[in-house]
């Protein structure tokens, strides 16, 4: 292991790296520490002032209240419910699909293909933005959660056809050749075989597109624009136009939105890693 | 046998591809070249096919390079075009952050796992959240910089509001999940290290820098390459932070390429100079992607 493993060193290096671990965890979380604190803030403090001590009364209940209550909060989580979980679950069935037989059949224009999902994952948003509102609006999908959900998904399976053509290319293929032995169609395969071998590889990959779905802010500015429609980042934005300096709202907003990722990051935190680092000890 | 099992595996391509290929197609193959079509055109986004009294399109016409060398006879573009060189160039400096980072935490002992994923949280918050925390953090009345300043008995700057140093602000915002990224890659890379190389690495009397260099380094490559690759990406699509904290501002002295795009199609409706503005970000990004793609077909073809 580099560097050398602690547990090697005098307790004074010891005691001296654990203090300088939580030094540095609490100013690096320093931001959302405040986020926190002042999200149980009453209005009071915050026109007082103090923004750094710790609250002198805590208004959990209000603070939370008001944003889901008057900030209309619930409906853009619920929003971004209704278009990641749809979202998450097409891409991934799509791209086992396309990475399952990107990585098993040999074809003309396999690579070609292959380069073009990975390409794709690259390109800078704003070359697609016109035409794709353009094509959002005739398709009457403009401002709904289909045209969010469709979009997605189509720009998604580039990633996820990459992520999971290199992962069912590690599997034993013996397997798929008995399988064929034994008389077994590609799509039984693809059923029976590649699908519960790919699970590990498809609960990583669901974590990191439900995160990536979540966060979308650019894609829900161009294709929607409704209170019905719109997700919690916009909502958000939203919310910090109507309660300005009310910082204690906004920060209860704020700890809304960012809560399902970091649940289903700690929660999955395992799988999670797999899929984020994915190439990067392989290459 | 009938016709379709002895031609299974010749169709099987075509069925599982389908979907998937048929979505791209129409979601992100067709409107890259339709932008580039688009760029060469006048068009205020309303319908194509309105037509005025001569018979001509009312609201698309052809104008070749205009927008382009309009474009390059922008002032503004050229404001956009360095912050994005400025967003590259500082980027980068969250490689070598990150890894330190991850050096720092490379260590097992109980718990720290936990502390691990603690320093991960930055990565998954979104960047409105990121963007809304830092705008208060700058904000000279209420924010902590602000604060800090005053209590140093000085005057504070408002960075946001600022020509000078709102990018440099922005950029610095988004350093925060930025080196949470490269952390993660280099903490996943660190934990591949061949140990046998290390041991030997310290029986010849490497240690602290040069074990670093000469041994650590060259074995994190790959980690590095997909850092490189993310940090540049991240750069040149930057957004989000700037939609947030300063909406081009003050001034446009915040815009980036992208921005800049954005801003000409949905507020001047000025589709075809918008295009144009992204067929250039397009080209920039090309010229990474080819690279990308280049090292992905060296690798397969090693690997047969």
């Amino acid at each position: 292991m580099f560097p050398t493993p602690i547990q090697k060193a005098s307790l004074k290096i010891n005691i001296t790296y654990k203090v300088l671990l939580i030094i540095t965890l609490v100013l690096w979380l320093l931001p959302l520490i405040a986020v926190m604190m002042t999200s149980v803030r009453t209005s009071g403090d915050i026109l007082k002032g103090n923004y750094w001590t710790v609250p002198t009364e805590f208004a959990l209940i209000e603070n939370y209240g008001t944003v889901f209550k008057l900030g209309n909060l619930a409906r853009y989580f619920f929003n971004s419910l209704v278009i990641t979980l749809p979202t998450v679950l097409g891409t991934i069935v799509l791209s086992s699909m396309t990475g399952y037989t990107l990585a098993v059949h040999r074809f003309k224009l396999n690579f070609l293909v292959f380069a073009m999902f990975i390409a794709g994952n690259f390109i800078p948003f704003q070359i697609l933005m016109i035409p794709v509102r353009h094509l959002t609006i005739n398709l009457g999908m403009y401002d709904t959660y289909w045209g969010l959900i469709v979009f997605h998904i189509a720009f998604q399976t580039g990633f996820c056809t990459f992520f999971l053509r290199n992962f069912i290319k590690e599997l034993p293929f013996e397997l798929i050749e008995s399988a064929r032995a034994d008389g077994a169609t590609e799509w039984t395969i693809y059923r029976k075989i590649i699908i519960p071998l790919t699970l590990p590889a498809i609960a990583a990959l669901a974590v990191l597109e439900f995160t990536f779905i979540w966060n979308d802010y650019f894609w829900c500015l161009i294709l929607s624009q409704s209170e019905g429609t719109k997700p919690i980042t916009l909502g958000l934005q939203t919310l910090q136009g109507q309660w300005m300096s009310s910082w204690n709202i906004v920060s209860a907003g704020s700890v809304v939105a960012a809560l399902p990722p970091v649940i289903m990051f700690f929660t999955m935190q395992k799988h999670f890693i797999q899929g984020l680092t994915f190439g990067a000890v392989k290459g | 046998m009938t016709f379709w099992q002895r031609n299974q595996l010749r169709i099987a391509p075509f069925y599982f591809l389908a979907p998937g290929l048929m979505l791209f197609l129409i979601y992100v193959i067709y409107p890259i070249i339709d932008s580039i079509w688009v760029s060469f055109h006048e068009w205020n986004g309303m319908s194509k096919d309105l037509l005025k009294a001569d018979g001509t399109p009312k609201n698309w016409k052809w104008v070749g390079f205009g927008n382009y060398i309009d474009l390059f006879q922008d002032e503004d573009f050229y404001v956009a075009f360095f912050n994005n060189v400025r967003w590259l160039i500082l980027s980068l400096l969250v490689i070598p952050l990150g890894l330190a980072l991850a050096l720092f935490l490379n260590q097992d002992f109980k718990g720290m796992r936990y502390i691990k994923s603690l320093f991960y949280f930055p990565f998954v918050i979104n960047l409105v959240v990121v963007g809304l925390i830092f705008a208060w953090f700058y904000n000279p009345k209420y924010g902590l910089l602000g604060q800090a300043f005053s209590g140093l008995g000085l005057k504070p700057i408002p960075i946001l509001s600022d020509e000078l140093y709102a990018t440099y602000g922005i950029i610095f915002a988004s350093f925060w999940p930025s080196i949470a990224y490269t952390m993660i890659i280099y903490i996943t890379g660190l934990t591949g290290i061949n140990r046998e190389m290390i041991e030997a690495g310290r029986i010849d009397g490497a240690s602290g820098f040069k074990m670093l260099w000469h041994i650590i380094l060259p074995q994190l490559k790959p980690a590095t390459l997909i850092a490189v690759v993310v940090t540049i990406v991240g750069a040149l699509r930057s957004f989000d932070l700037i939609a947030i904290m300063t909406a081009g501002g003050p001034w446009g002295s915040t815009k980036v390429l992208a921005y800049k795009m954005y801003e000409e199609a949905l507020f001047n409706f000025r589709m075809g100079y918008g295009a144009a503005v992204a067929t250039i970000l397009f080209l920039l990004m090309d010229i990474y992607i080819a690279y990308f793609l280049y090292n992905l077909f060296k690798n397969e073809r090693g690997a047969k």
